[in-house]
């Protein structure tokens, strides 16, 4: 340090200072001219240019939000409109005395704390002067009327209508479309404030969140000159706003409504896809709530109650339920043993009702055991072991895979992952694993979680979507198709999975596994304990070859410490009935998945449901195929 | 007396020096303080080694200057960010950077500006174009300069007269009290007006670089420098930007706009630069 002080060289240094700050100063000199000749040009030259335009007229620039993208099922049914709305708006610019006007609106027509607190919200944002702010939306024609009167005592309201979205078929579709909602504050502060400027409402659920960028369309605006008193004396220039694109989706109105009235007024859900392109034919979760209720603003009361339910309407079951998948899981497991040939299809065993872990004292019964010593199926190969369900096969199968086996085979299905395209708020469901269970739970995989795998039980869970998406798969001999709405344009691709085609599958493997599913529904007359399980329910006068497979899931859902009485206690705790189902078995055309809340047994309670839906399906195909000759 | 001035400001110095480095603290408002603290940082950083300075030093000095900028960037706050970049690279200036260096930077910087621009993605390249010419953008940042150019223009050579202006006191004018109260001025006081307050302003400046060079060692050099230039760069950037030459960054106009931070930053230079004056005196 002292060298380098001692060497420093003050003289240079402050000539080069000099030098520098000399030339810096003079080159501000020229900046500033440069300053005062731009002044001179706006303010002498351009003067009387910008002189009329402030004096005399005000510029004034209005956003014109463009229309959004309308959604059409796969027949051209109009699923989300757009129909007028009036709207009361406030001109903050133009009103003397906020209070006055907000208690003058309240005697008119009446204004609610929570609306005028919503406005004030609004009215913080960020918006441009004489932006018109909206406090009411859905005025009645009297209510229009009753402002249009004192219009004059109001300076700064104004009633306009404005397109809103409207979804014709109310809460039939609210699941499988999902909604617009109106922003809020996150929403606000987040998004293209120009953008969106003039818009109220953004997709916040399902399609319409997930193509909320193609649906919006692009802002228009519209520059005006209008005199000191607001008329528009003209427009300066303008841009269209492109309207949103429209969207046309796989779900066919028809099957979802015969879908949900087949459910009726039981809580569950139905998911059905076409398996050739992987479109969500039928998406019914219920109850279900009327999406319209939101668009324009719901009110508290009403919202409590949707949010409160114990019946919980707002939860999209068929995307957002994560379920034991139950018996449903053995085909599954059945293809797994198969092409690992860790059994073949003459493989069997004898299944006394129970089965025993080596080494261990507990029974791990089967649905059918019997203290009498008298249950069990028997003797049980692979294509029994489905029909029959027999859970001591597969409670031997899965403990033959073992845990790692079964993983890397239920992974090919998509069990586990989330794989929709496009419904934002599809879950991953759960598909255990050693690893998982020593990284969360930090225990070890024992023998005992393997068995219980080998029934759908434990700790595994699937969202209705995937299991039907995995029926699908097995429809299609192993072609991948990722669950989806849209039906035409761009998919925007969730690069999330990258699943593939299960093609190491022999085809003798996907034969066997289909053909046993088939016995499922078809198989009757063969006398006690030899029939489908699903036979006795549906399997009787059917027209069409279907291949099934009924499930019972126990409730995971009762949280410890909660308190239901006695009767709800025991009604919610009954297993949830899944069927899953693809028909007809030699061209799918659909594939799908039931799943009724505590509706007990599969066979008997969710095969009649899942029947009534592809029968619903087929006839339409059927009817269309007849009319076109 | 001198001595214990720089201590004094090295002691500060070194202390934010090493604060900077917790990335996180930036999350409140040092962006403001940093406009004194870079240039005081390099100023130090430059004050006893040899000048003009070597590239190593320079290398350094830069890494200084994009440290604190790019975690504003981050904030976002692009304006700064600017300002903060154009008065480390005018400490780098003053201590007498080879002329062939700066425009040697400033070349590279043009001729890959091209590659650059096919490099982005197309929102990017939107959102310059609307930076570049807000005019695209009427119902964003384009209104803002579409109100301050009427209101300037209609001022004509001696204005409205003072709270008369139109365009402001009917709310048709933006942040009319901050970063566009020059729209304002012109509007109400006319070429005439502004012109005056460029002098004022010039005269400042002027009076700044003098105390500067007069100072006796290079640290009150430095930093007296950059404090008098980065004064006028703010000046430029703000009216260049209302009356629509410039892009809109958000920089207010010194000593005009009201805003609490920068007006204490703006007044701690002063005072920065008067004490560089007064402890000449008691050294000579």
């Amino acid at each position: 340090m002292p060298e380098a002080l001692a060497l420093k060289d003050h003289s240079g240094e402050s000539r080069v200072f000099l030098e520098r700050a000399a030339i810096g100063f003079a080159f501000f000199v020229f900046l500033t001219l440069l300053l005062v000749a731009r002044l001179f040009y706006l303010q002498i030259i351009q003067h009387d240019v910008y002189a009329t335009l402030s004096d005399k007229n005000r510029i004034s620039v209005e956003a014109v939000p463009p229309v959004r993208g309308l959604i059409y099922d796969r027949n051209g049914e109009l699923i989300a409109d757009n129909v007028p709305s009036l709207n009361l708006t406030i001109t903050i610019e133009l009103v003397d005395n906020l209070d006055q006007t907000l208690a003058k609106i309240d005697d008119l027509i009446g204004l609610s704390e929570d609306e005028i607190a919503a406005f004030y919200r609004r009215l913080k944002r960020q918006h441009r002067p004489y932006e018109p702010i909206p406090v009411l939306f859905k005025l009645s024609a009297e209510e229009h009327a009753r402002i249009a009167v004192n219009e004059y005592s109001i300076p700064g309201v104004q009633v306009a209508a404005k397109l809103v979205r409207h979804y014709p078929k109310g809460a039939l579709m609210a699941h499988a479309v999902g909604s617009v909602r109106r922003m809020n504050e996150s929403d606000a502060r987040r998004l293209d404030s120009v953008a969106y400027s003039g818009t109220n409402h953004i997709g916040k659920i399902g399609v319409e969140k997930h193509y909320e960028n193609l649906l919006l369309g692009k802002v228009g605006y519209q520059r005006v000159e209008s005199n000191a008193r607001g008329v528009v004396m003209q427009e300066i220039d303008s841009l269209d706003p492109v309207p949103g694109k429209n969207l046309k989706l796989h779900v066919d109105s028809s099957l979802q409504a015969a879908a949900s009235a087949a459910l009726g007024n039981r809580r569950g859900t139905i998911v059905a896809i076409e398996p050739a392109t992987g479109g969500i034919l039928a998406l019914v979760s219920k109850p279900s709530y009327d999406p319209n209720l939101f668009v324009t603003g719901i009110d508290q009361a009403t919202y409590a109650e949707l949010r409160d339910s114990p019946d919980v309407p707002l939860f999209n079951r068929a995307v957002q339920g994560q379920y034991e998948p139950g018996s449903t899981i053995k085909p599954f497991l059945g293809l797994a043993g198969l092409v690992t040939g860790i059994v073949d299809t003459d493989y069997h065993i004898t299944d006394p009702g129970w089965y025993q872990l080596p080494n261990e004292e507990r029974l791990y019964r089967d649905w059918n055991w019997h203290a009498s010593g008298l249950g069990g199926h028997g003797e049980v190969n692979l294509d029994k072991a489905i029909y029959r369900s027999c859970n001591v096969y597969f409670y031997n199968l899965a403990v033959k895979l073992g845990i790692d086996h079964i993983h890397d085979h239920l992974t090919l299905f998509g069990f586990g992952k989330n794989t929709a395209l496009d419904l934002p708020e599809a879950r991953s469901g759960l598909l255990p694993s050693a690893q998982w269970k020593r990284e969360s739970r930090g225990l070890p995989w024992y023998p005992g979680d393997t068995v219980n795998i080998g029934i759908g039980q434990g700790d595994m869970l699937v969202t209705p979507l995937q299991l039907v998406t995995a029926v699908a798969l097995l429809a299609n001999r192993g072609q991948w198709r990722a669950p989806r709405m849209l039906m035409e344009g761009d998919v925007i691709v969730n690069s999330r999975s990258n699943m593939k085609d299960v093609d190491l599958v022999p085809q003798f493997v996907w034969d066997s596994i289909i053909s046993a599913m088939e016995k499922v529904v078809h198989r009757g007359n063969q006398g006690f304990g030899e029939n489908g399980t699903a036979w006795a329910y549906i399997g009787q006068d059917i027209p069409y070859r279907m291949a099934g497979k009924s499930g019972t899931a126990q409730v995971v859902g009762i949280r410890q410490g909660e308190e239901y009485d006695e009767e709800e206690l025991t009604e919610r705790q009954r297993k949830h009935a899944w069927f899953v189902a693809f028909a007809p078995i030699e061209n799918p055309q659909i594939a799908l998945a039931v799943l009724i809340e505590n509706g007990g047994g599969g066979s008997a309670m969710a095969a009649p449901v899942a029947r009534q839906v592809i029968d619903h399906y087929l006839e339409g195909i059927q009817t269309n195929q007849v009319s076109q000759r | 007396m001198l001595l214990i001035a720089v201590y004094f400001f090295g002691d500060e110095v070194n202390g934010s020096k090493r604060w900077l480095r917790i990335p996180n603290v930036i999350g409140f408002q040092p962006s403001e303080i940093m406009k004194l603290v870079l240039p005081m940082i390099l100023a130090w950083y430059f004050h006893d080694r040899h000048l003009p300075p070597k590239k190593r030093h320079v290398f350094w000095a830069v890494v200084i200057i994009l440290l604190p900028a790019a975690l504003i960037v981050r904030q976002p706050d692009l304006g700064t960010a600017l300002i903060i970049c154009a008065s480390g690279v005018l400490v780098l200036l003053l201590a007498g950077i080879s002329w062939r260096f700066v425009f040697g930077t400033l070349g590279v910087g043009v001729l890959s500006a091209p590659a650059i621009w096919f490099l982005l993605q197309d929102y990017q390249q939107r959102r310059i174009l609307t930076f570049l010419n807000p005019e695209r953008d009427p119902l964003g940042d384009g209104w803002n300069i579409i109100q301050s150019k009427t209101a300037i223009g209609s001022g004509g050579l001696s204005g409205k007269g003072l709270f008369e202006g139109t365009q402001s006191h009917l709310d048709f004018l933006p942040e009319s009290q901050t970063d566009f109260i020059i729209a304002v001025l012109a509007e109400e006081l006319g070429l005439l007006g502004v012109v005056v307050l460029l002098i004022m302003y010039i005269l400042l400046v002027g009076r700044g670089t003098i105390m500067a060079i007069q100072a006796q060692d290079t640290f009150g050099r430095l930093l007296g420098g950059t404090i008098t230039f980065t004064f006028f760069v703010y000046v430029f950037v703000n009216i260049g930007m209302v009356s629509g030459v410039l892009p809109v960054v958000g920089v207010p106009l010194p000593l005009v706009s009201s805003g609490g931070t920068s007006i204490l930053t703006l007044f701690s230079g002063f005072g920065i630069l008067m004490s560089i004056h007064t402890h000449r005196r008691i050294m000579l």
